[in-house]
């Protein structure tokens, strides 16, 4: 057992664990936030989607050991009181069904408009490959990561 | 009055009884953005689904399980709709688990919009009756000059009362006679039909939204458990000593198997629910799943599988065409049919995979069994990600002989089901592990217990025969189903019905079936039966009307014949005439008959199933190293009226987008009765680069509505083949489409 100090949605948390405890579990079991969801625990379906530093990991595969800056998860995606863009847009587009893999999809798409603020579909098939969505709501993902844009977009223009 | 009459109105009047603030479990955010809780303190239902504050906040309640269905938003508009409530007004609650309060609360075989509809309107209407009972008496006005609109009564002078104005008045109205009550025309419905987003959208995309595997109870302490990768295995002994002294491990014992715990009312398994296992409890999951991993069993596989997929085939092919089966259906004259040397025939022996479940939400159940104090019987709470919660009562019934009474369960969202929660096999080994250890547990399966343990969709194999006359018209079809059975018991999906429509307008067809019993659990798949028929009964079509050298969709419409009910009398039946309105709108929409790329083609294909008439017309890119795309899938649906059409577009294409991911890729096997896949990086899944355009046209017949989980999955596979079989001359019978070397891009 270690000692480790957190930085996660701009709070500082101290918690003891094993090394090897993926950051997920710690996050779910340890601080409650159960937002960012287990699926596979190989990284292979994305539900467990975080940032580490801006950067979409797999929570599920990363040692807490190995954690080294700022953590960002659903619950800590929307920077004021109000809803993320690609949150407004997930609720405008009525993207969820069984909504578990959501956050992921989610998380990702946010690192991608951070990258690329006007995405293709090309792009956003490419940057969301690795979150499954077992409902099969990848149609209406695409139509709310091109929306978000654009308000990512109008943003950015001080229209919005 | 007829029977369900007398029991509307006693629920109607005994919902009158009951004080609210008895069911708050959950809250959902409100439609719109706001996330305040519902007031419910002091307020008083008008029913069981309808409460209404003296600020103006209308709280319905949802009854049915939220699996991504829809139900959630779905059933609640009904009401609002009814009630003339502002939908900006309404906070969705979902409701306590209470059988007396609510009826049958489960949701599978998309049946919870049927059965609850009439229900719905019924409670919608009754509670704004009671408003306008109140506005009457408040104005002192006649009741006929009164409507409402907008979460407001309002008088023929203009005066209006607000719902919030009058909710302390309506309570004390009388409830009113369910045969009285009044419904609005469809044609006013300001809800009813449109598009109206989830109101869990919110919770969801911030995470907030609880699911089963979210679940926190004071003093809860974490669990996994660890079967024979046999199935029916059953433990000896294992390490642990070593076990236990692992960091965050508490506790680890011996379950054993329990031929109880299977359920029987409702679904036919014939396999016990509670296989044996290790238990492991912990500080949290990754301590007992890192324990898991460390564990060293020594199995009694004396009763263990010894399934095999090659063993599977090697039946279906021994069982062969020509004989043998039980006949489910013979009308004679097939025999004569098929070798008249006049007729045309077809043949051929189609075979589909076992396929997993992959709720994203790997299977979890949390329970705080407690054991009774100076002579008081035990006790236990359960939280349950499950279609069917109510059923664990039962299941503890036939456990432990713990009465009904003793259960308090708690239905929570479900990250996807699709029929897998509908077995209870989790909720066994939780009770089992709370009662063992004497701690609250979550039970979290790994995503390779989920897939090992899953009830697959049944591998199922047919041999197919057909006759078509010189004129071109279907004669005769002989079918020989081989399937799985459990102890001699078809699995639910595992079987042909003998009542297909194929089956019903021909003079000649003969069905008869086979079986091999297997240990590998089969059970529940999204559209059971229907999902794997529906590709080979429409794939063979297209074969006869290749065979008959005739149009497939002028040769599928002839096959339904005359427009009717096929079951007369049967309102829940085929109609061959929404089936022709379906397949020729499908046709049209999707420019049927158009010139297309040598590469690329439409393919056809029509199923009912779940009451719901879907036609589908499939555009697919084939290259020569056989990677497909599909293009693009025009739907045409006909489930009655639309109550949310967002809800509906969701759920087709969510269904094509399953569909496609399981027909093209998806494929369980076991050998030595080991099952050989173990999560996602060997069980292939659709992502979102093949998804396809989808286009969907609802027809909507003045049928009442049914529900739409399942009814749009079926078509996909053989629309898919069809289309591949017209661009490449091939015809496919397998399914999944990789294991005829086709790979989906």
């Amino acid at each position: 057992m270690s000692s480790y100090t957190l930085k996660i949605n701009k709070q500082t948390f101290q918690i003891d664990a094993e090394p090897d405890t993926p950051l997920l579990w710690v996050l779910r079991d340890r601080l409650q936030l159960t937002g960012t969801k287990f699926g596979c625990g190989i990284a292979q379906c994305g539900a467990c989607t975080v940032h580490l530093n801006g950067v979409p990991i797999r929570s599920c595969v990363t040692p807490v050991s190995s954690v080294s800056g700022e953590v960002t998860t659903i619950e800590g995606l929307s920077s004021g009181s109000g809803l993320h863009p690609l949150q407004q847009a997930w609720v405008e587009h009525d993207v969820p069904q069984c909504g578990y893999c959501q956050a992921g999809q989610i998380m990702t798409a946010a690192a991608l408009l951070a990258d690329n603020a006007s995405p293709s579909d090309d792009d956003i098939d490419r940057a969301l490959a690795g979150n499954f969505c077992r409902c099969g709501t990848y149609i209406r993902i695409r139509e709310a990561v091109h929306t978000a844009a654009t308000y990512y977009n109008a943003a950015a223009e001080g229209s919005l | 009055m007829s029977r369900l009459d007398v029991n509307r109105r006693g629920f109607l009047t005994a919902s009158g009884l009951v004080g609210g603030g008895l069911m708050l479990q959950m809250t959902l955010p409100r439609p719109a953005l706001a996330n305040e809780l519902p007031i419910m303190v002091g307020s008083k239902p008008l029913n069981p689904y309808v409460s209404i504050t003296s600020d103006g906040q209308i709280t319905i309640y949802s009854s049915i399980p939220e699996m991504g269905q829809g139900i959630n938003t779905s059933l609640p508009m009904i009401i609002a709709e009814e009630l003339g409530a502002r939908w900006e007004d309404v906070s969705v609650v979902v409701a306590e688990t209470d059988a007396a309060r609510y009826g049958l609360q489960g949701a599978g075989g998309s049946t919870s919009l049927a059965q609850n509809y009439q229900k719905m309107r019924e409670m919608g209407a009754s509670a704004r009756e009671m408003m306008l009972s109140a506005a009457a008496e408040f104005l002192e006005v006649r009741r006929d000059e009164l409507e409402v609109r907008e979460s407001t009564v309002v008088h023929s002078s203009g005066e209006s009362l607000t719902f919030g104005q009058l909710a302390a008045a309506a309570v004390r109205q009388p409830i009113p006679d369910p045969e009285q009550l009044s419904f609005r025309d469809p044609r006013t419905y300001t809800l009813i039909g449109k598009r109206i987003g989830a109101v869990d959208n919110v919770a969801i995309s911030t995470g907030d939204a609880k699911f089963g595997i979210d679940v926190e109870i004071p003093g809860m302490k974490y669990a996994s458990y660890t079967r024979c990768p046999r199935r029916g295995g059953t433990v000896q002994r294992f390490n642990e000593a070593e076990i236990r002294s692992l960091p965050g491990v508490l506790d680890a014992f011996i379950v054993e198997p329990d031929t109880r715990a299977g359920i029987s009312a409702y679904f036919v398994n014939g396999l016990p629910e509670l296989q044996g296992g290790v238990a492991i409890v912990g500080d949290d999951t990754w301590s007992v799943f890192r324990a898991k991993q460390k564990l060293k069993i020594e199995w009694d596989e004396s009763n263990a599988s010894s399934d095999s997929w090659q063993d599977l085939i090697e039946f279906a092919r021994q069982t062969g065409p020509e004989a043998g089966g039980k006949v489910l259906k013979d009308d004679g004259g097939v025999d004569a049919a098929l070798l008249d040397p006049a007729n045309r025939t077809a043949e051929g022996l189609y075979q589909c995979a076992f396929v997993a479940h992959l709720c994203m939400e790997p299977m979890n159940c949390t329970v705080d069994y407690r054991v009774g104090k100076d002579g008081e019987s035990d006790r236990m709470e359960i939280w349950m990600p499950s279609q069917y919660p109510f059923q664990v009562q039962e299941l503890a019934k036939n456990m432990l002989g713990m009465p009904p009474e003793k259960i308090r369960v708690h239905s929570t969202r479900m990250g996807g089901a699709f029929g897998r929660r509908a077995i209870h096999d989790f909720a066994a080994e939780a009770i089992m592990i709370s009662k063992i250890s004497g701690v609250p547990v979550k039970l979290t399966w790994t995503r390779e217990d989920d897939i090992h343990n899953d009830y697959f969709r049944a591998a199922s194999f047919q041999y197919m025969k057909g006759a078509v006359s010189s004129d071109g018209r279907l004669t005769a079809l002989d079918q020989h189903y081989v399937g799985v059975s459990h102890n001699g018991k078809a699995p639910t999906g595992s079987k042909l019905f003998g009542r297909e429509f194929t089956l019903t307008g021909l003079d000649n067809s003969r069905v008869r079936h086979s079986y091999k019993d297997i240990i590998t659990a089969c059970g529940n798949w999204r559209a059971p039966s229907s999902n794997t028929n529906a590709f080979v009964e429409q794939s063979f079509i297209h074969e006869l009307a290749v065979v008959a050298d005739r149009d497939h969709v002028e040769f599928l419409i002839e096959l339904m014949g005359e427009r009717r009910w096929l079951d007369p009398g049967n309102r829940s039946a085929l109609n061959t005439g929404r089936a022709i309105d379906c397949i020729e709108r499908a046709a049209a929409e999707a420019g049927w008959g158009r010139d297309m790329p040598p590469d690329t083609a439409l393919g056809l294909a029509f199923y009912f199933c779940h009451q719901g008439h879907v036609a589908q017309v499939a555009e697919v890119t084939v290259d020569e190293q056989r990677r497909f795309r599909v293009n693009k899938v025009t739907v045409a649906v006909d489930v009655g009226p639309i109550i949310n059409m967002s809800g509906a577009l969701g759920q087709v294409q969510g269904s094509i987008i399953d569909g496609l991911s399981a027909m093209a890729m998806q494929k369980i096997t076991v050998e030595g009765g080991v099952i050989q896949e173990d999560n996602l990086d060997d069980y292939p899944v659709l992502r979102i680069a093949s998804a396809p355009d989808v286009d969907v046209h609802f027809i909507q017949s003045d049928n009442p509505p049914t529900g739409l989980g399942e009814p749009a999955l079926p078509p996909l596979a053989p629309a898919v083949t069809n289309a591949i079989f017209k661009v490449t001359g091939e015809r496919i019978r397998t399914l999944p489409l990789s294991d005829e070397g086709y790979q989906l891009v």
